[in-house]
């Protein structure tokens, strides 16, 4: 049997986070009652004329300069005509054939294109069933018509449904530390559809591609691609074309249907549009973008890689989420030059972003927690240094989230420095062979296993305090191992 | 010439509905459009940029300062049907 290969490209629409409209003065502000946020422009009056935000475009060419695509010198902008409800004017203001960025690459995956456009309103069926069908009347909100978007596009270079979330992840974080977007999916500022398409493995022609639209998370993401690559692949197995068309994916049934799409054949007219002449892109617009830009993931992650010596996957749990990136950079900062930074990427990756996790997508700031930087790299020092074990450490931690301070008072206050080297340890050692002979018996014969009921036993006599590496160490040299 | 099939196609896209005694004097008038626009073709314009635009002036761009919206009262009063907050429009796929 032929196996098959995922072709997978992606469209991202995200919302500017710019002020007010992409035409017009109306402010934008998410969650507001409806219809409060409209004009004659965004309405679509006639007689009306757009005027092109600047932000927008300067947001724009953010994006194409991060991903090192070709910035457009001339906007040009080209109506592209539907009549749906949610589209007042009976057309939307896009680009075409010249879209504000060319090319351009984000880690594993090159752009087609970044476009700049006006979204759509917001359209709410009277049907109860969340879907569209079934309902004889709908309500309009044009607080959202006229949002700029953003619409990147990505070349057909995904091979699977899970690189094609991680890859987003990492847009996503890249757009939002650009700051040129909220990128809030459950919201609807970040917008993602599949194209997506099978061919036999080894093969370099195109199959015929469908495009699953809107899917507002990761995980669905993941499942929808997953589910339409099965449903090609069972179509093509069974003999039959895959049919170009555009698919819903429902999470809660798993099920794909053809949506009815707004103009059956696709048919949207482009044309220049008439009311915007071209117009050269500002070259004050283009050096603030430039000077805009600030370390993004990927540069960073590979800083932290480099310079300061993280294994890969530290680098970029820190660097994927500035607040936890600027929180390790503060704490190797404080821990100075002999800080062991790994072992500092690792608390705060691991053991500290465990103690203020505040639930799915909701990433927590250690800056704004109870543990201080400096506290943090003392801790870490303290651990590294065997004053007091990784155990006790954890301890220290629990205390510095719920009540700050300092460990050096804690450790002391709660009796945690580790039983010290030789002197202090190697009798409770000695204890505990004298009240394991069977251990003992196994250990000379070179069998380590019984070294667990040693360290166990040392570790209840002194509460934990021991350290079970020197426990090892000292029970080898009392029985001449 | 275009046939009535196009011309059908572009009613549908232009949501205009055509009497059957419409449709061939549609063509014959819309043919007679693209005809005259076919003597541009007769032209040598090799090198020459479109022409998209007449306008000698191009388009300023506009600072992201909001300036005030429509009182939502005023918005809703230009629909021919509206809700309480919203403007009702027969469901696109009924």
């Amino acid at each position: 049997m032929t196996a098959f290969e995922p072709v997978i490209g992606l469209e991202i629409h995200v919302q500017l986070a710019t002020r007010t409209k992409m035409f017009c003065g109306c402010e934008l502000v998410f969650g507001d009652p409806p219809n409060t946020h409209t004009c004659p422009v965004c309405l679509g009056m006639p007689g009306t004329l757009p005027v092109v935000n600047a932000e927008a475009i300067r947001l724009g060419l953010m994006i194409g300069e991060a991903f090192g695509g070709e910035l457009a010198e001339r906007l040009v902008f080209h109506r592209k005509s539907y009549f749906y409800p949610d589209l007042p004017k009976g057309y939307q203001i896009s680009q075409f054939d010249e879209p504000l960025v060319s090319g351009g690459r984000l880690g594993d995956v090159g752009l087609e294109r970044v476009h700049v456009e006006e979204d759509a309103a917001k359209l709410t069926h009277a049907g109860a069933s969340g879907r569209i069908g079934g309902s004889t009347s709908s309500v309009v909100d044009y607080n959202r018509g006229g949002t700029p978007l953003a619409e990147i596009v990505t070349l057909p270079e995904i091979r699977s449904a899970e690189q094609a979330s991680s890859w987003l992840r990492l847009l996503r974080e890249t757009l939002r530390q650009l700051g040129v977007s909220d990128v809030n999916m459950e919201e609807g500022s970040l917008r993602c559809d599949a194209n997506i398409s099978i061919r036999p493995v080894g093969d370099t022609t195109l199959g015929t591609k469908t495009e699953l639209k809107n899917m507002n998370s990761f995980r669905f993401i993941e499942q929808g691609i997953n589910a339409e690559v099965a449903r090609q692949i069972r179509v093509v197995e069974s003999g039959e074309r895959v049919q170009q068309e555009t698919l819903h994916f429902d999470p809660r049934t798993g099920s794909i249907t053809s949506l009815r799409s707004k103009e059956g054949s696709h048919d949207y007219r482009y044309f220049p549009e008439p009311d915007l002449p071209p117009v050269q892109v500002p070259a004050e617009l283009l050096e603030s973008a430039r000077a805009s830009i600030p370390e993004l993931p990927l540069q960073r992650a590979e800083r932290f890689r480099t310079e300061l010596g993280l294994h890969e996957e530290s680098a970029r749990l820190l660097a994927f989420r500035r607040a936890l990136g600027d929180y390790f950079e503060a704490t190797v900062a404080a821990g100075g030059p002999e800080a062991d930074r790994q072992q500092i990427a690792n608390w705060i990756g691991n053991d500290l972003v465990r103690r203020l996790d505040a639930g799915e997508d909701t990433d927590p700031d250690p800056a704004e927690s109870k543990v201080e930087p400096a506290s943090l790299a003392e801790l870490v020092a303290l651990v590294g240094a065997k004053t007091i074990n990784r155990k006790a450490g954890e301890k220290v931690l629990d205390v510095l989230v719920a009540e700050g301070g300092t460990p050096g008072p804690i450790v002391e206050r709660e009796g945690l420095a580790a039983i010290g080297g030789g002197d202090e340890l190697r009798p409770v050692v000695q204890a505990a062979l004298d009240a394991n002979p069977d251990a003992v018996e196994k250990l000379k014969t070179g069998n380590m296993k019984p070294i667990g009921a040693i360290v166990g036993h040392v570790m209840r006599e002194t509460k934990g305090r021991a350290d079970g590496g020197e426990v090892t160490r000292l029970t080898r040299e009392i029985l001449g191992l | 010439m275009i046939d009535r099939d196009t011309v059908l196609h572009v009613a549908t896209l232009s949501r205009l509905e055509l009497r059957d005694d419409e449709i061939e004097p549609m063509a014959r008038e819309l043919s007679a459009v693209l005809d005259h626009l076919e003597t541009i073709g007769e032209l040598d314009l090799e090198g020459v940029e479109p022409t998209a635009h007449v306008l000698a002036e191009r388009s300023p761009l506009r600072a992201d300062e909001p300036s005030p919206s429509l009182p939502r009262e005023v918005a809703l009063d230009q629909a021919p049907d509206a809700s309480d907050d919203g403007f009702r429009v027969p469901s696109p796929q009924a």
